[in-house]
Formats: C-alpha cells, sequence, structure tokens
C-alpha cells in the first residue's frame, strides 16, 4: 500500500534522512521505532507532504507522492495525527471534527463517522462545543485522532500518540489503536513506548540517526540483542 | 459634550476602522503578512466610483457594488501575480512584494488617470442628515453603522456556519494542520484576500464619501489606521481588529473634545503615545489569541 524507497531528507543543511527504505500492506500495523532525533516524525512529514524528500521514492497504492502537497495526499486518504496533536484550539470540538471530513463529501457517510467517533469518545460527545484549546491533554489527543478518522483515513499515522499523557490514558490509546487496527485500518504508528507498542503491532522498524537500523515481525524484534540498545536509549529519554 | 452627535461620529467612524482593520487582519491571520498594498484596494475602489459616475448613467446602487467587487478583483489578482509565487520563500519576501504592488498600483493610478484629484458624485444622502432628538444626525454616518453591523454579522455567519469559514479560521490556527486535513492553501488565501478586497471596497465607499475625491495616494492614511487599529487590538484575532478599530475611534474622538484647540492638530501623536501605553501593558494587543506563531513556508 506505502512503499518508502531510499528516502532522504534534509532541514537545511541538516540531514534527518539518510535513506529510509519502509513498506506497509493494507490493513497492517506498523511501527517506527527510536529514540529522539532518529528521524522518526520526518519520515511522516515526508510522507504527508509538509517535507519534500530530498531525494528518493514514496509511492502509494502504486502511485508516486513524493512532492505532492499535504493536500493533495490527505485526498489520497493519507491522514496524520502530528506529534502534539495540533488541533485547532480556537474552533470547537465539533469545527474541528467537521474540517476533519473536508475531504469527504458524503453526507451519510459524515454522520455514520461521527457516531463512530462519538462511540470511541464519549467524552467529545459531551464537548462538541467547547473550543479545543480548552480540553485538557488527554481529550486533545482524543480529538486529533478523531478528527484524523472523521475522514475515513486508507493510512492513518500517528506520531507518539501518548506523549504526555497520563498512564491510565496511555493503556486506553493504545487500546485504541490496536481497536481500529482490528477494525482493518492500515496504521503507521511512531512511538518511543516500545514495549507497549511490540504489544500491538504486526510489525516494526528501529530507526536511528536517519536510517532504518532493523526490522522484524514484533516476536522476531524482541528476541533480538541490538534493540536492547533502543532501550536503552528510551531509558534514559524517559527519565529527562 | 458626550452628546449624540459625539456619540454617534465615533460609532461611525469605529464602524469604518473595525471594517478596514478587519480586512488587513483576515490575512495577516493566514500568511502572517502585514499587506501594505492593502490601502491602494481602498483606492481602486475609488476611482471605480469615480470612472463609472463620470462615464456611466449607472444607478448609484450599482456603482457601489462594482467599486466593491473592483476592489475584490484587485485584491485576488495581486495574491496571485505577485504573492503566490514568492509565498514558500520567506517573509521578508512578501513584506517587499506587497511594497512594490503598492507602489505599482499607485503608479498605475498616476499614469493612467492623474496625479490629480478627481471628484467622485455622492449621491445627495451622503450631505443630509436627519434629526434625532433634536440633534442632526449625517445620514453618512448612520449608513456606515448599518453598513459595519451587516458586514460583521454576514462575515460570522461566513466564518462560522460555512465549511469554507471554518477552514479559514483553522488556518489562521495552524495552516500547515489545515492542509494536511486536505484543505487546499491556495483555496484559504484566495478566500482571505477576496473578504480583504471586499472589506477595502466597501470602506472605499465611506472614506471616499468624507472627502468626494479620490487621489493616487489616498491609500496610506486607511492603511495606517487600519495597522495601527489591529496592532491595538491585537494581530491574531479578528475580534481583535473590531475591537482596535472602535478602540481606535474612541481615543482619537476624545482627543478632538478634550484636546485645548491649538493641540488638536497634534491629536495623532498623543493617539501614538495612547498606543504605546497599551502596548506596554498589553504587548500582544488587547485581544489575545490562544495560536502559536506560525506562517506557510
Amino acid at each position: 500500500m506505502l512503499e518508502l524507497n531510499d528516502v532522504h531528507a534534509r532541514y537545511g543543511a541538516i540531514t534527518a534522512l539518510r535513506g529510509v527504505s519502509i513498506r506497509i500492506s493494507q490493513g497492517e500495523l506498523v511501527a517506527l521505532l527510536g529514540v529522539n532525533g532518529a528521524g522518526k516524525s520526518t519520515t511522516l512529514g515526508c510522507i504527508a507532504g509538509v517535507l519534500r524528500p530530498w531525494q528518493g521514492g514514496i509511492a502509494f497504492e502504486g502511485g508516486s507522492i513524493a512532492g505532492k502537497s499535504p493536500e493533495q495526499i490527505a485526498r489520497l486518504g493519507i491522514s496524520l495525527v502530528p506529534e502534539g496533536r495540533d488541533i485547532f484550539p480556537s474552533l470547537t470540538v465539533e469545527e474541528n471534527l467537521r474540517l476533519g471530513a473536508f475531504t469527504r463529501s458524503d453526507r451519510t457517510e459524515y454522520r455514520r463517522n461521527l457516531d463512530e467517533v462519538h462511540d470511541l469518545f464519549p467524552v467529545l460527545k459531551e464537548r462538541l462545543q467547547q473550543p479545543g484549546g480548552t480540553l485538557s491533554g488527554g481529550e486533545q489527543q482524543q480529538l486529533a485522532i478523531a478528527r484524523a478518522l472523521m475522514s475515513s483515513p486508507r493510512l492513518l499515522m500517528l506520531d507518539e500518540p501518548s506523549l504526555g499523557l497520563a498512564p491510565a490514558l496511555v493503556d486506553q490509546i493504545f487500546e485504541l489503536i490496536a481497536r481500529l487496527h482490528q477494525h482493518g485500518v492500515t496504521i503507521l504508528l511512531v512511538e518511543q513506548n516500545v514495549d507497549r507498542t511490540l504489544d500491538i503491532v504486526d510489525r516494526a522498524y528501529l530507526m536511528n540517526t536517519g536510517l532504518i537500523e532493523s526490522q522484524g515481525t514484533a516476536e522476531q524484534l524482541r528476541s533480538r540483542a541490538d534493540i536492547e540498545s533502543i532501550y536503552m536509549g528510551v531509558g534514559r529519554q524517559a527519565k529527562k | 459634550m458626550i452628546n449624540l452627535e459625539f456619540i454617534t461620529n465615533t460609532l461611525s467612524l469605529g464602524s469604518l476602522y473595525a471594517m478596514l482593520a478587519l480586512g488587513l487582519v483576515i490575512v495577516y491571520g493566514i500568511l502572517r503578512l502585514v499587506n501594505f498594498a492593502y490601502g491602494e484596494l481602498i483606492m481602486v475602489g475609488g476611482y471605480t466610483m469615480y470612472l463609472l459616475t463620470f462615464y456611466t448613467p449607472l444607478p448609484w446602487l450599482a456603482v457601489v457594488v462594482l467599486a466593491v467587487l473592483a476592489a475584490m478583483v484587485i485584491s485576488l489578482l495581486t495574491e496571485q501575480v505577485a504573492f503566490r509565487p514568492v509565498r514558500e520563500k520567506s517573509l521578508t519576501a512578501m513584506l517587499i512584494t506587497s511594497f512594490a504592488v503598492s507602489t505599482i498600483l499607485q503608479n498605475g493610478a498616476l499614469l493612467i488617470i492623474s496625479p490629480r484629484a478627481r471628484a467622485v458624485t455622492l449621491p445627495q444622502i451622503f450631505q443630509t442628515s436627519v434629526m434625532i432628538a433634536g440633534t442632526s444626525v449625517p445620514w453618512r454616518n448612520i449608513l456606515t453603522i448599518v453598513t459595519c453591523i451587516v458586514t460583521l454579522v454576514l462575515l460570522t455567519l461566513l466564518l462560522r456556519r460555512t465549511v469554507l469559514g471554518i477552514a479559514l479560521r483553522a488556518a489562521a490556527d495552524n495552516f500547515t494542520m489545515t492542509r494536511m486535513l486536505g484543505v487546499p492553501a491556495n483555496t484559504v488565501i484566495s478566500t482571505a484576500f477576496a473578504i480583504s478586497g471586499i472589506m477595502a471596497g466597501i470602506v472605499s465607499i465611506f472614506w471616499i464619501a468624507r472627502s468626494a475625491s479620490v487621489t493616487p495616494t489616498i491609500g496610506l492614511p486607511p492603511l495606517l489606521v487600519a495597522f495601527v487599529a489591529t496592532v491595538i487590538g491585537g494581530m491574531r484575532s479578528l475580534t481583535g481588529a473590531v475591537v482596535g478599530g472602535f478602540v481606535y475611534a474612541t481615543i482619537i474622538s476624545l482627543l478632538g473634545v478634550v484636546l485645548p484647540p491649538g493641540l488638536v492638530e497634534f491629536r495623532e501623536a498623543f493617539m501614538f503615545a495612547f498606543v504605546i501605553i497599551i502596548l506596554l501593558f498589553r504587548p500582544e494587543g488587547l485581544i489575545r489569541s490562544k495560536t502559536s506563531v506560525e506562517r506557510v513556508g
């Protein structure tokens, strides 16, 4: 479904990606793991069209999307929930959700998605008329995911959805991701919470300094020794 | 001294300034660009009225509508021809471009029409007054206030009830995220420039009505008013623009009343002293926005 082939990217003089190749099939839940600065968010940015790859190809359902604008890519059914959530603080919860469905023109699909989102996130239903900026961090994260779901995405990309959330909420978010996966949504998940992530994903890629260091199924990665270094990195990050 | 005349004068001036500031801030909110060619859109409206009243027998209502449309079209054209190509470059590039557009439009009017002022014939209603509670209130003031109310209501409906309006507000919050939801950048920016042009066109009617004439440089004073009003009110909020417009008008009107006659001609200087005081205490303007500083890039 999605294939990145030797993608390089840079911010000005700083090289962020040095040849990243990943592929995701329809219905898979795949994780990108690694420490801060490994290039995980940059990879998602390249797929979403926020950052133009310096070199390399990105194909989605057979067509090249490298260099396309974010709005074109969103219309193809790729939806990114960025790190830090990025909900619209001055828009109400309802308006946030309505914009999430911007690419969909079908009224009945809109109603159906809205009902689904209300079922998944009952707290949002209570706060429909509240400005997004007045929600708590956990509620904002739920809103950001809900907003992405409103577009019936073919590929959902989540950038550290558990970041900065209370432990109970982290559980909820991971459960939700697993549930979405069971419903058949294709998901690319970026996380630092390696243990929790390997519990729910099919496969994962380990990134470090702009490169894919290793990859495999969740079980394979757990048993590998080289994942130790990544764990150590995460451990240090978490203590900070 | 605070009588009905003073109140209607201030409200009408505030209405005019609020609409002016809104037109400037709607573009700033999304592109973080202070469009210095904004004043020239008022000039375009003015010359359209001059040309149509002078050369055609069109009724006044048609002239006014066409003037607003002309300002909107020129606003859209400047965006497509001048701003769009430099949008991805830098904010400075856009700022310089706006100066260039301003100069080109001014010189265009100078060359094509005349450097001298041209009289714009206005309908009788702009010169007459109505007696309310023993005070003579100019119709022009009433028209300005009513137009402002209607415009604000329509703009609010557009921004709250339509998907495009919601997308505009979202883009002012976070432009990249708005695009990632599939909202085309060009649609949002064109809409903002169209609204900006419409505001300038509406303001041009009343601005020109004060002097009954139009010159190539007529755009500078309203641009300054719009800029200062938005700085007072807060550059990042449409409510701030409206508040800023009315605060500006109130201060300038009060200064006209309280200053001794010899100092009234310096009231702009006093005005700016007030602005500095406001900014010392509220550097972000009176109305703060929750959103982050972000720009298209």
